[in-house]
């Protein structure tokens, strides 16, 4: 009938303004106990002396864009993935491919290292995430041993693997993310929540807990529980899709860098928007973001082909960094925090330290 | 003409627009020009270089970054060339640009037109006399082919532009071919010129209906369901988390090698991967500042195989190593494969749990009967809560105890520091960089942890 409909869009329009409200109240709260900003606090700090960093090798070898890297924990060895579904393990060290293998579908856009280094995951829009065994034997065709290991309805954006093998943790433009046994394929635990594409994933370095955060779309920051798959704290101060998010290396905190040309970092114990990192001359999205071991330098990867490195403590750019030729689609610490990679739609991936 | 919303889309064309709109401003805009080409005066333009020192004063940047910038202007079509209109490129002298008209920018036509672009390919096919060469060729034929049925309109419509431009003057029918080709060459680049258009696949924010995250009154309700658990939430004043900030950094700064450099040096910078033989997992004799690294927390310990071995001998010495062993075990049970949970379940508890078990563990009754409880529908999570409990006592207590035992105090003494190594003066004495073996050569560790992977030559090289 004419008039259910009506009463329906009225019910859709009061929720959607008491969400509104009690979002409000939210902020309020938030705001009660913050005393004092991050660099306020950081003006006791020394200031950060001449930085210079530079490439230090160059990975040539992808035939398209690259889009996705992620670093084997003998803090060498590197997996990347390209647009036109080439996978590749290299030493970075050395710059020696070790293992290649083409994906069945373009865009690539997730790719992770096994905690063991004997295995690598990937996926893209083939809507999966599968993992490869990596193998030495000449015999042997990669992706002859291929598994696949998650399905979702729509377009892979991240993947990551757990503290082991047998578990692989994807987030998709479907709009939720997944916990996964990579043994069986059985979906251990999904994570709904964000109202639009989950682009990007990290887990936290937490001692006791399970928790993950992951950016989308719908310019959210959620952090989960993994056990129960509930959303345990949610940050929306992005004006456009969340591209990355990492997390402070004291698990406190995380970082997040976005299409409206932020990083922003966001406190877990104060559960607020903590700092922001912008200049108006910066415009381009950030597209991946990290931090140095020590959590006082953050590397973001931009769209206008640049990489800022930022005080995270006192808010202000450090250094630019000049050298891809595209836009910056990747960027990661090295485990040992030697260096850091990045990866572009230049075709190359870069060492830089 | 087809629109998506191109500024949603892309938040940096609307930045962009923002940044010439302020070029353009008589007072605090770039200086303005009236540039003479050939015999026509153009004006309204602007200077290569007056264009990048305009934005050095206006954002406190180096040159080299206002000249990226203006680049990227450029190469978006907000700035054409008026020499040599095919080379979007930002030249820091006097070439002289101009400013492309809103009509033509990317969020106010966006996405180019087919019938738009045959029109314009027919322009040119004219007025080269059927003399159009490479890619603009190859489309040309194309949409000839396309749309052949409307083939009559397009020649029509690029007729009439060519008459009507005819009636201009000199100057304003230049700028006007300047602005359309900028416009072309931006949409339609040529082969080998990667587009600046290109956003990757389709994001859904951008979308309108996509059902499954339809904002359906389900949405709604969890949201506000958040909202309310959000509000009850505990929060720690700000001053005493940003506080934590620095003291996090400050104690792990000497650890950070991008900040601090490492000795004997940064296997990236020199080619010498020494600093990674000499921090292996297994070495014998650890480096000063990793031993110090097992005293910021217990996490840290752990999560060093060296330092947690280190923990194991010493808790052996307190006959509590069954802690360590368990709290072990409830890691490779929660991060194991699905298949292996109740084998794993059942191994746990025959042997730490069950009474009169091998390696006893000490949980108080409350959490043992809500442990031995869950065991009845044992799962992966089913040991958290004892796991916690052991995890907290040799936090509390043993690992206190670890940093000031004489074991540890030994370790930290005995602990190298790494002298730094000599600068090479001569280039050509460069060491090149040894390969290592990969981890997947590795034999597999049976219970999936992590293998501890040696990254340099250990066996036998003979050592630095």
């Amino acid at each position: 009938m004419a008039t259910d409909g009506l009463h329906e869009n009225q019910t859709l329009a009061s929720l959607k303004s008491e969400a509104e409200s009690l979002k409000g109240k939210l902020e309020e709260e938030r705001a009660k106990l913050h005393d004092v900003e991050l660099h306020q606090v950081a003006e006791r700090v020394e200031a950060l002396g001449q930085f210079v960093m530079k490439t230090r090798r160059t990975l040539k070898g992808h035939g398209n864009k690259v889009l996705c890297m992620d670093w084997c924990k003998d803090k060498r060895r590197v997996v990347s993935s390209s647009q036109d579904g080439k996978v590749i393990v290299w030493d970075s060290f050395t710059t020696n491919k070790e293992h290649a293998v083409t994906m069945p579908c373009t865009w690539v856009m997730a790719c992770a290292y096994a905690p063991s280094g004997c295995a690598i995951a990937c996926g893209g829009l083939d809507n999966k995430c599968s993992v490869y065994p990596l193998t030495f034997d000449k015999n042997e065709n990669m992706a002859a041993k291929k598994k696949s290991v998650a399905m979702h309805t729509n377009y892979l954006s991240a993947c990551s693997f757990t503290n082991s093998d047998m578990q692989i943790l994807t987030a998709s433009g479907d709009g939720t993310c997944a916990l996964w046994d990579v043994e069986s394929g059985q979906l251990l635990q999904s994570f709904h929540g964000h109202g639009a594409d989950v682009l990007c994933l990290d887990l936290a370095p937490s001692e006791t807990g399970n928790t993950f955060v992951s950016g989308g779309c719908d310019k959210k920051a959620m952090v989960w529980d993994m056990r129960s798959g509930q959303c345990v704290q949610a940050f929306e101060t992005h004006e456009s899709d969340i591209n990355s998010v990492r997390y402070y290396p004291s698990g406190d905190a995380f970082a997040s860098g976005s299409d409206d040309a932020t990083c922003r970092l966001y406190d877990l114990r104060a559960d607020r928007e903590v700092a922001i990192y912008s200049k108006e001359s910066i415009i381009f999205g950030a597209s991946s973001v990290d931090f140095s071991l020590s959590g006082r330098l953050l590397f973001a990867g931009y769209n206008d082909y640049t990489i800022n490195v930022w005080d995270v403590l006192k808010g202000s750019r450090v250094s630019i960094l000049f050298g891809h030729e595209n836009r910056v689609s990747t960027l990661r610490v090295s485990p040992d925090g030697t260096a850091f990679c990045s990866g572009s739609w230049d075709h190359t991936l870069r060492v830089w330290a | 003409m087809a629109g998506g919303r191109p500024g949603a889309q892309m938040p940096h064309l609307s930045k962009m627009e923002r940044v010439v709109v302020s070029m353009q401003d008589p007072d605090q805009g770039v200086e303005m020009r009236n540039q003479r080409l050939r015999i026509t005066v153009i004006p309204h333009t602007v200077a290569g270089s007056d264009v990048v020192d305009w934005l050095v004063q206006k954002y406190c940047i180096s040159e080299e970054e206002a000249l990226h910038l203006g680049t990227l202007l450029v190469l978006h079509g907000y700035l054409y060339p008026l020499r040599r209109p095919r080379s979007l490129v930002l030249r820091p002298d006097d070439t002289p640009y101009r400013f492309q008209t809103p009509y033509f920018w990317t969020s106010t036509l966006w996405p180019a037109a087919e019938l738009d672009y045959a029109i314009y390919l027919t322009k040119k096919n004219i007025r080269k006399q059927g003399a159009l060469v490479g890619h603009e060729k190859e489309h040309y034929d194309q949409l000839h082919r396309k749309i052949s049925h409307t083939w009559d309109l397009v020649v029509m419509q690029a007729r009439e532009q060519l008459r009507a431009a005819k009636q201009r003057r000199k100057g304003d029918r230049l700028v006007i071919a300047c602005q359309e080709q900028t416009y072309w060459l931006v949409n339609r680049p040529p082969p080998g010129v990667p587009s600046v258009l290109e956003q990757g696949p389709e994001r859904s924010s951008c979308t309108a209906g996509r059902v499954q995250m339809t904002k359906n009154t389900e949405f709604y309700k969890r949201e506000m369901e958040r909202y309310r658990k959000a509000l009850t939430r505990a929060r720690v004043k700000s001053s005493v988390c940003l506080e934590a900030y620095l003291k996090f950094s400050s104690q792990h700064a000497p650890h950070d090698p991008i900040m601090s450099g490492c000795l004997p040096s940064n296997p990236w910078v020199t080619d010498d991967d020494t600093y990674w033989t000499m921090n292996a997992p297994s070495v014998t004799v650890p480096t000063k500042l990793r031993v110090e690294r097992w005293g910021f927390s217990f996490q840290e310990l752990l999560e060093d195989p060296l330092g947690r071995a280190h923990f194991m001998d010493f808790l052996r010495t307190e006959f509590s190593a069954e802690n360590l062993s368990f709290w072990e075990a409830c890691e490779e049970l929660r991060h194991g494969g699905q298949a292996q949970v109740h084998a794993m379940v059942d191994a746990v508890y025959q042997q730490f749990l069950a009474p009169g078990a091998a390696c006893w563990v000490n949980i108080d009754s409350r959490t043992m009967e809500r442990t031995l409880e869950g065991l009845q529908q044992p799962h992966r999570y089913v040991l958290d809560d004892a796991q916690l409990h052991i995890y907290m006592l040799m936090k509390k207590d043993s690992y206190s105890r670890f940093l000031k035992s004489a074991a540890y105090k030994d370790l930290l003494a005995q602990a190298v520091i790494p002298p730094e190594a000599k600068r090479r003066v001569f280039p050509f004495m460069r060491k090149l960089p040894h390969s290592s073996p990969s981890p997947a050569l590795l034999p597999a560790s049976t219970s999936g942890e992590p293998v501890a992977a040696a990254s340099g030559p250990e066996c036998g090289d003979g050592g630095t």
